[in-house]
C-alpha cells in the first residue's frame, strides 16, 4: 500500500491529475538533463566563527606564541603536535588526516580574511551578511544569498543542480534560482491516496504546497538511490513495512572503493573508523552531498556548527577540526575520482576571533579569521593571504586579527574560475560592492 | 473590526482545541487564569532546578569519592553509580518533555504555556555537558516560570543570574582582570564577554540598540563574581569580581565594594530601555500574530511596556486588546515543538501516557521527530533561540517530518484513532476549509484520515 514514490512516478501521476501541482515551479518546465557545466563548488558554512588563529597557526609571528601561550606545543613533535605547513604557518593536529591532500596540493588556506562586518560581533548579523554577500544589510540585502544570486547569472539550472543540505537553514542558497532542500534522514511514504489529498489539503497555501512538491520528488529520488540509516528505526512502526533494500545505508558501498586509500589506510584511528560507518550526521550528510555531486548535482551547501569557542578550546576545537576534516574526506570518498577532480570545496566562518585567549581558555569574537579550500580542482598546498603581523599597533581594535582582504574575493575569483561567470556580474549583482582586486589563483 | 472569539483564542494564543476541554470565554479569562493557581504545573510536575542540583551534588559527591579509588573494586562500583546518575537524568529529561506537552494538551490555561514557550526562547540556555545538559526545563521552571507576570525586569534579573544561563554563556569563568583571583591566578584567569554580549543584543537592547562593543566590555567587567555552585546555586564570589566602576551606556555601576546590585541595577536600567521595549514588543507581535506585524500593533506593545515599566501582565493586556491580535485569517506556522503539543491537544492520548512508557518510546514519539522536524528539542544552535519564520520551518524535509509524524505517531498512543470526520470538527471547528473536510471522509484509513487533518496548513498555522 505505501510505496517510496520515485521521480518518474511522481511525474507521470502528475500529469494524469493535472490540477494542483501545475503551478509548482518543479513542475513547469522540468527536464533532467545534466547541467552544461561540469565543475563543482561545496559551501560550507562554519557557524559560530572559527579561530582561524588556532586552526592554522602563525608560528613564524613573534608575537603569537606572547598571545597564545601553549598553542605551540608539540609543534614537530610528530603525529600529535601541531603541523608545520610552510615554515611560517602550522595546521592544528585535529586537521592531521587532511595532511595527504595538502601534499597532493587539493587542501589550501587563506588568512586574514573577513566579511566587511565590523565591530559588533554578533553571530546572527556576522553569519547573515556572509550569506547576503553584501557590504551590510541595509535595504534589501538579505532577501537572497550570494549562491543563489550565482545561479541566477548561469543557464540550465535544473531541480537537482543545487542542493542545500540538512536542518539548519541557508540564507546563502535562498532566493529566486531553483535550489533543492534536503536532509538525508527524513522519510516520507504515503499511500497514493493520500498523496492525491494531501496535494489537495496543500493546494491553496503556496508554502506548504511547494514544500510537499519537493518533499515528494526528493523523498521519491532517495529511494532510488539509497536511504540513510536512520529511518530503520521506523520500521517497527510502519503498518505496512516498506522495500528494506531501498534502505541500505548510502555508504555502504561507496566507502570500499576510495574510501581509504594507500595515504590513509596504516592503521585506522578512531576518526577514521567512525568515518568508514558514516553514523554521525555530518557524515551523512556529506556522503549525501557527494552521492549527489557525483551525478547532476553542480552545487551543494551545508552547515558545520559547534565554532564558538569562548571556553577549553582545545577539546572543542579538536571535535569540530574533526567534523570539517571528516566532511572533507567523506565528500572526496563518496564522490569518487573523475568528480572530486573537478571540486572545489570552500569552508568559511562569520568571523574570527580575539587573537588572544581569554580568560577561560578560550577566546571571544574577533575580526579577521581563516578560509579552508579543498577539492580536486584546486591549486592548493599553500597559506595564501596578505599576513598583517599580530603586533598590538597591528591588531584590528588592538584585539582581533586585521582583515587584510575580503573573504568575497577568493568566493568570486572560484566562481569566476569555474563557471566562467563575468568580473563585473560578481562585482555588481553577485557580490554588490566587491572590489576583487587580483587574481589569487586558486584553481589548477 | 476583528475581535476575540474562543476558538481563535485556543488556536492562536493557546494550543489549539481540545474535543473535551471548553475553550476560553473572553480575554479576561485569560488573563486572569495567568495570575490564579499553575495548574498545570501541578498536574504535569517538571523538577525545578532546585532539586536538580541534588542530581549534581549526588554526582560530585560520588566522582570525588571515586578519585580516592581509582583501580580499586570499589572505585568501579561507584563508576557505575556515576552512570546510573547520568541515565536517570537522561530519561528524566523525556520524560519532562513529555509532561511539557502534556500540560498543553491538558491544561486549561493555554496562553501561560505560549508565553512561558516564548520566554523560554528568549532566554535560551542550555548545558553544554555532564549532567546540565538535561537541566534545561528545570531552568524554566524555576527562572522562567514563576516571572512571566511581573516586570520584566525581574525576568531578565532571574534569567540572567540563574545557574545553567551562567553556565551556558561562560560566564562560570570570566574573572576581573584587576580581581585577586587574576592577581592569584595571572594570565590565565581573565574576562569573558559571552553572556554581556549577549544580554545586549539578545535579551534587552537587540542588536540594532544603542550599544558599543566598550559597552560590552564594561558590562562583562561588572557581570565578574557571578558564578554558581551544585551546593548553593547562584553565587557572588567577590574575589573574581573587577574592581571600581563601569560605565554602561553612559551610566557608572559600582565602585564601591562589589557587589550583586550593582549588576542588578543595571540589568534593571536595560530592561527598562525604550530599546528594550521596541525590541520586545516587536518579538512578541512576532511570535504571537504574523511574521509581518501590524507594526500598530508593535507601537502599541512599546508603548504599554514603557508606560508601565515592563509590566508583562500590562504588555499582554495590550496585546490581546489590540484588533490587529484577531484577524481571523490564520497566520504563523507552529514551531515543531509547539505542532506536537496542538497535535496532543486534539488526540488527547492517556495524561499518563509519559509516565509509564520507556525512554526509546518516549524518544520515538517526541525528541527523535522533532530533531527530523529541525527542532531539536532544547539544543537550539545558538543563544538566539528558534527562527520564528514560517520559511524556516516548512522547507521539505520539515513538512515531509510533519507529515510523517502525523502518519504514523498518533496510532502508537490512541486506540482506536477517532473518525477522521470527527477529528477534524475537533481539531479546527470552523476553521477547516471544504477541502480538509472532503479529504478526511475520502482517506482510505482512520490512520491516514487523522494524519491529513493533523499534516494541513490550516492545522499546521495559528
Amino acid at each position: 500500500m505505501t510505496e517510496f514514490l520515485n521521480r518518474r512516478a511522481f511525474l507521470a501521476r502528475s500529469a494524469v491529475l493535472g490540477c494542483s501541482l501545475a503551478a509548482s515551479p518543479l513542475l513547469t518546465p522540468v527536464s533532467f538533463a545534466a547541467a552544461p557545466w561540469d565543475n563543482r563548488l561545496v559551501v560550507i558554512i562554519l557557524r559560530g566563527a572559527m579561530d582561524g588563529l588556532d586552526v592554522v597557526r602563525p608560528y613564524g609571528d613573534r608575537d603569537f606564541a606572547g598571545h597564545r601561550p601553549g598553542a605551540l606545543r608539540g609543534l614537530g613533535d610528530g603525529p600529535d603536535g601541531a603541523q608545520d605547513l610552510d615554515g611560517f604557518f602550522a595546521l592544528h593536529p585535529a586537521l592531521s588526516p587532511l595532511l595527504p591532500l595538502w601534499a597532493r596540493g587539493q587542501v589550501g588556506f587563506v588568512h586574514a580574511v573577513s566579511t566587511p562586518y565590523r565591530d559588533k560581533r554578533s553571530h546572527f548579523d556576522g553569519q547573515d551578511l556572509l550569506e547576503a554577500g553584501t557590504v551590510d544589510m541595509a535595504a534589501g540585502a538579505g532577501r537572497d544569498g550570494w549562491l543563489n544570486r550565482m545561479l541566477q547569472h548561469v543557464p540550465g539550472v535544473e531541480a537537482e543542480t543545487a542542493y542545500a543540505i540538512g536542518h539548519d537553514e541557508m540564507l546563502l542558497m535562498k532566493g529566486r534560482a531553483q535550489v533543492a532542500d534536503w536532509s538525508p534522514d527524513v522519510g516520507l511514504r504515503l499511500s497514493p491516496q493520500a498523496v492525491r489529498l494531501a496535494e489537495m489539503v496543500m493546494h491553496d497555501d503556496p508554502l506548504f504546497r511547494d514544500a510537499f512538491a519537493e518533499a515528494m520528488l526528493l523523498s521519491g529520488t532517495d529511494a532510488q538511490g539509497g536511504m540513510a540509516a536512520e529511518p530503520m528505526q521506523m520500521q517497527d512502526m510502519m503498518p505496512a513495512a516498506t522495500d528494506m533494500s531501498a534502505m541500505t545505508p548510502m555508504t555502504g558501498g561507496d566507502m570500499q572503493g576510495g574510501g581509504m586509500d594507500a595515504a590513509t589506510t596504516a592503521g585506522h584511528t578512531p576518526a577514521e573508523i567512525a568515518r568508514a560507518k558514516g553514523n554521525q550526521p555530518h557524515h551523512k550528510i556529506a556522503a549525501f552531498a557527494g552521492k549527489k555531486l557525483r551525478g547532476d548535482t553542480r552545487i551543494a551547501s551545508f552547515s558545520l556548527n559547534g565554532w564558538d569557542t569562548h571556553q577549553g578550546q582545545d577539546r572543542s576545537m579538536d571535535q569540530a577540526l574533526g567534523r570539517l576534516s571528516d566532511t572533507i574526506l567523506t565528500l572526496r570518498d563518496s564522490m569518487g575520482g573523475p568528480a572530486w577532480g573537478k571540486t572545489t570545496i570552500v569552508a568559511m566562518t562569520e568571523f574570527g576571533r580575539t587573537a588572544r585567549w581569554n580568560g577561560s581558555g578560550g577566546t571571544d569574537h574577533g575580526t579577521a579569521g581563516a578560509m579552508l579550500l579543498a577539492g580536486g580542482a584546486l591549486k592548493g598546498g599553500r597559506v595564501l593571504g596578505d599576513w598583517p603581523g599580530l603586533a598590538e599597533a597591528d591588531l584590528y581594535a588592538r584585539r582581533d586579527l586585521m582583515p587584510t582582504r575580503d573573504v568575497r574575493a577568493h568566493a568570486a575569483w572560484l566562481m569566476r574560475g569555474l563557471f566562467g561567470l563575468d568580473q563585473a556580474l560578481l562585482e555588481r549583482a553577485i557580490f554588490p560592492g566587491l572590489d576583487m582586486g587580483g587574481n589569487p589563483g586558486l584553481l589548477l | 473590526m476583528a475581535k476575540f472569539t474562543p476558538t481563535l483564542a485556543e488556536i492562536r494564543f493557546g494550543s489549539g482545541l481540545s474535543p473535551t476541554l471548553p475553550s476560553v470565554e473572553s480575554t479576561q479569562q485569560m488573563l486572569a487564569r495567568l495570575t490564579g493557581p499553575d495548574l498545570n504545573a501541578d498536574s504535569f510536575p517538571i523538577e525545578t532546578f532546585t532539586d536538580f542540583r541534588e542530581r549534581m551534588i549526588r554526582k560530585q559527591d560520588l566522582t570525588k569519592a571515586r578519585r580516592k579509588l581509582r583501580g580499586k573494586p570499589e572505585g568501579q562500583e561507584l563508576l557505575k553509580q556515576v552512570k546510573l546518575e547520568q541515565q536517570a537524568a537522561r530519561i528524566e529529561w523525556s520524560r519532562w518533555t513529555g509532561r511539557a506537552l502534556m500540560r498543553r494538551a491538558w491544561g486549561r490555561d493555554g496562553f501561560r504555556e505560549r508565553l512561558v514557550g516564548f520566554w523560554a526562547d528568549h532566554f535560551t540556555a542550555q548545558g553544554k555537558r555532564g549532567l546540565l545538559r538535561r537541566a534545561t526545563a528545570p531552568y524554566v521552571e524555576d527562572s522562567i516560570r514563576p516571572h512571566i507576570t511581573g516586570t520584566f525586569a525581574d525576568l531578565v534579573v532571574a534569567a540572567t543570574t540563574a545557574p545553567l544561563m551562567l553556565h551556558y554563556l561562560d560566564q562560570q569563568l570570566s574573572t576581573g582582570p584587576n580581581s585577586d583571583k587574576a592577581a592569584r591566578r595571572g594570565p590565565k584567569a581573565g574576562l569573558n564577554e559571552n553572556l554581556a554580549r549577549e544580554v545586549l543584543e539578545l535579551h534587552t537592547l537587540g542588536v540594532d540598540g544603542p550599544y558599543t562593543q566598550g559597552d560590552v566590555r564594561e558590562l562583562a567587567e561588572l557581570f565578574t563574581g557571578m558564578i554558581y555552585t551544585p551546593k548553593q546555586g547562584f553565587k557572588f564570589q567577590k574575589d573574581m569580581a573587577e574592581p571600581g566602576a563601569e560605565t554602561v551606556l553612559g551610566v557608572s555601576y559600582g565602585g564601591g565594594k562589589p557587589n550583586i546590585a550593582d549588576i542588578r541595577a543595571a540589568l534593571v536600567d536595560l530592561a527598562n530601555h525604550p530599546a528594550t521595549a521596541r525590541h520586545i514588543a516587536q518579538k512578541l507581535a512576532v511570535h504571537f500574530v504574523s511574521d509581518t506585524p501590524d507594526p500598530a500593533l508593535v507601537d502599541a506593545l512599546a508603548a504599554r511596556f514603557q508606560d508601565t515599566g515592563g509590566d508583562l501582565l500590562q504588555v499582554y493586556t495590550a496585546l490581546l486588546d489590540h484588533p490587529a491580535a484577531w484577524q481571523p485569517a490564520l497566520q504563523n506556522v507552529k514551531p515543531p515543538f509547539d505542532f506536537l503539543a496542538s497535535a496532543f491537544r486534539a488526540l488527547q492520548p492517556p495524561a499518563d501516557f509519559f509516565d509509564s512508557a520507556d525512554e526509546k518510546t518516549m524518544k520515538q514519539v517526541a525528541a527523535s521527530q522533532l530533531t527530523r522536524m529541525g527542532q531539536p528539542w532544547e539544543r537550539p544552535t545558538g543563544p538566539d533561540g528558534w527562527p520564528e519564520e514560517d520559511a524556516a520551518w516548512i522547507t521539505p524535509q520539515g513538512l515531509a517530518a510533519r507529515m510523517h509524524w502525523a502518519m504514523v505517531i498518533p496510532s502508537r498512543m490512541l486506540d482506536p484513532l477517532p473518525d477522521p470526520r470527527d477529528f477534524v470538527a475537533a481539531a479546527l471547528g470552523d476553521y477547516a476549509p471544504e477541502p480538509l473536510l472532503f479529504s478526511a471522509r475520502a482517506a482510505e484509513n482512520r490512520r491516514e484520515g487523522v494524519g491529513l487533518v493533523l499534516a494541513s496548513p490550516a492545522f499546521q498555522r495559528r
